[in-house]
């Protein structure tokens, strides 16, 4: 599904540039489960904003079921995130004046689902992890766990063929963690291609691959690299 | 995206703020306020001075004599008394004149059944009421028979005869100029409203050579007329007639040329058209004063706008994560900050209304709002917050995601 070759980034900070990618290769093919680890600095959040078509790439090639996504123009990545990807972040990311079903609701309403519908699937979205009761709370009336499940569900609206996940148990206690890490391997036994961007050595146990980061450059992948 | 989504965004992002919103759109609803205020008092005002110019008579020349003697102490229009009967018997000839009504004019005290009033009168010919486009109420107007045989009548205004009788009918009885009597043979139709400040209702008019023997006494010649109003057929022929009257009066007088006129002719349309013309660049100026704080409340919004962007510069980021366009957050931004003039236009609207209406009561005059005030507006205020919304929407949506969503 993901096919990235020579994926290089980087950034001009003042004077200098700063290399965040370094020339990545790196192939994911659905259904997989991958975690991204490495220090900070190592490049994986800008691999993540590039797989997301957050941010496009300085060198190298992005190519998404087939689709050279380093080419797209700003509208095409619009529609290519609101289409095919699901963002999860450390912080949620929720809009503090929006009910978790109103956040739920948020990227369809970009995609242009009518009003009915939209609210059906975002109710049946908030039950599907656990939040039923809870759908008209604003998420200051939510824990973290809580909120992070809302934003799982936002992520999951529009049906999205990958999920990104940035640091998702970050701010989380290990409790929570844990509970939000057996969603992600619900989805996935669902058939769900999910990448995690961590630190975490807990997190990245639970995935079916690890992907490891240094300098920008990919130095270890214990499922090898698989055909897309 | 269906748009009315994003109207849905902008307005509770209003509403999530509504005292920080109310005091944004203050500005725009003083500026709309002021505007539709100033207006309407134009245009009330245009409508008052044209109808007070209209009530004296259409299609009228006005012909007085000319201030004289140049160097002299001036003596004010009609002190030197230059037209005389014979001018009017003159112009009366012209083609397209309708009706002459030279006219002299004193203040007297009229008294009757042990009531006083001070007022105009005013020596006319029966012509006089062609001429002023006035109608009588009861009676009838004195005619030439009556003025040859210097008969004592008088045509009172309603202002008159409320003063010396009351609601009682005057016709036939006596009314006293000093202490010569004369016979009330006619009441004049209320002319309503004031012109001028004046009440046109508080008028008498009596025969010209009555007024000029019994009211006047030596202070005027025999032959002397103060003015003379010519009422021309038609519209259309005024300018025209104003010309023939000026050649006419000028042979009359022996003037020969290049000398000066010792009269002056002035029509009604030129007046009312002048004083119109004064009017409407007075109109301009005042709403082009009230405009300025239009524009300062716009400035009131785009800096509202500026802070909601800063403050909202995660939002901005998560709605481009999930698969917001960048013009889906332009139009967002755009039309919240048109909302928000637009209220603001909508209350002062409100509010401008109440108020012309209100001063139009103080200055009793019609309240004039004038119909297109309510587009313009509105026209107005959304013109105003796209303009000053203009900016800040485009800052948001020049945002780049990573970093907004990186924010705090």
């Amino acid at each position: 599904m993901i096919e990235i070759a020579g994926l290089k980034k980087t950034y001009v900070m003042g004077d200098e540039q700063v290399g965040a990618l370094a020339g990545a290769d790196l192939g994911v093919a659905r259904g997989e489960y991958v975690a991204v680890i490495g220090p900070s600095g190592s490049g994986k959040s800008t691999l993540m904003n590039i797989l997301g078509g957050l941010d496009r790439p300085s060198a190298g090639s992005y190519r998404f079921e087939g689709e050279d996504v380093s080419g797209f123009t700003d509208d095409q990545l619009a529609d290519f995130r609101r289409r095919r990807i699901g963002f999860v972040f450390q912080s949620f990311q929720l809009l503090p004046r929006l009910t978790a079903l109103q956040n739920v609701e948020l990227p369809m309403v970009y995609g242009g689902v009518p009003g009915a519908e939209r609210r059906a699937r975002a109710v049946e979205l908030l039950e599907r992890v656990g939040l039923g009761p809870r759908k008209n709370h604003r998420p200051t009336q939510l824990s973290g766990g809580q909120q992070q499940r809302v934003a799982i569900a936002r992520a999951l609206a529009n049906r999205p063929d990958l999920l990104l996940a940035d640091e998702p148990t970050g701010a989380l206690d290990t409790h929570t963690s844990e509970e939000i890490l057996k969603l992600f391997g619900e989805l996935n036994a669902g058939g769900l291609t999910l990448v995690i961007v961590t630190h975490d050595p807990d997190v990245a146990a639970q995935a079916r691959r690890r992907v490891a980061f240094r300098d920008g450059l990919i130095v270890a992948d214990d499922h090898g690299k698989v055909a897309a | 995206m269906r748009s009315w989504e994003l109207v849905r965004f902008a307005f509770g992002a209003i509403v999530a703020h509504p005292m920080r919103s109310a005091l944004t759109s203050l500005g725009v609803v003083i500026g709309v306020a002021a505007v539709v205020m100033m207006t309407s008092i134009g245009v009330g005002a245009s409508q008052r001075i044209s109808g007070a110019i209209g009530s004296l008579g259409t299609n009228l020349i006005i012909v007085t004599p000319a201030f004289q003697r140049p160097g002299v102490v001036s003596q004010g229009a009609g002190a030197g008394l230059s037209l005389k009967d014979a001018d009017a018997q003159a112009i009366a000839k012209l083609d397209g004149v309708a009706a002459v009504a030279p006219v002299v004019r004193g203040q007297a005290q009229l008294s009757a059944d042990g009531a006083n009033w001070n007022t105009g009168v005013q020596g006319v010919t029966p012509d006089y009421l062609v001429a002023r486009d006035l109608a009588l109420a009861s009676g009838r107007m004195f005619d030439d028979r009556d003025a040859r045989q210097g008969r004592k009548v008088m045509v009172l205004g309603p202002t008159v005869v409320r003063q010396l009788w009351g609601e009682a009918d005057p016709i036939g009885k006596r009314v006293r100029v000093k202490t010569v009597p004369f016979e009330v043979i006619g009441v004049l139709e209320t002319k309503g409203g004031a012109g001028f400040g004046q009440d046109q209702d508080d008028i008498a008019l009596a025969p010209l050579s009555a007024v000029r023997s019994r009211v006047l006494g030596r202070r005027i010649r025999a032959d002397a007329v103060q003015t003379i109003f010519v009422k021309a057929t038609d519209a259309s022929e005024l300018d025209r007639v104003q010309e023939d009257v000026t050649g006419l009066i000028r042979e009359q007088h022996h003037i020969k040329a290049g000398e000066d006129d010792d009269f002056q002719t002035q029509n009604m349309a030129s007046i009312l058209a002048a004083s119109q013309a004064a009017v409407a660049t007075f109109t301009v100026l005042l709403a082009a004063v009230a405009a300025v704080s239009l524009v300062v409340g716009g400035v009131g919004i785009m800096n509202i706008m500026l802070v909601a962007v800063t403050e909202r510069t995660r939002e901005i980021g998560l709605r481009m994560a999930v698969g917001a366009r960048r013009s889906d957050i332009l139009v967002q931004f755009a039309l919240e900050a048109v909302a928000l003039s637009l209220a603001g236009g909508l209350i002062g609207l409100s509010i401008g209304v109440l108020g012309a209406i209100g001063i139009a009561k103080l200055g009793q005059w019609p309240s004039a709002v004038p119909p297109w005030s309510g587009p313009l507006a509105l026209g107005f205020s959304t013109i105003v917050g796209l303009i000053f919304g203009a900016y800040p929407s485009w800052r948001a949506a020049r945002l780049d995601p990573i970093e907004a969503l990186r924010r705090e």
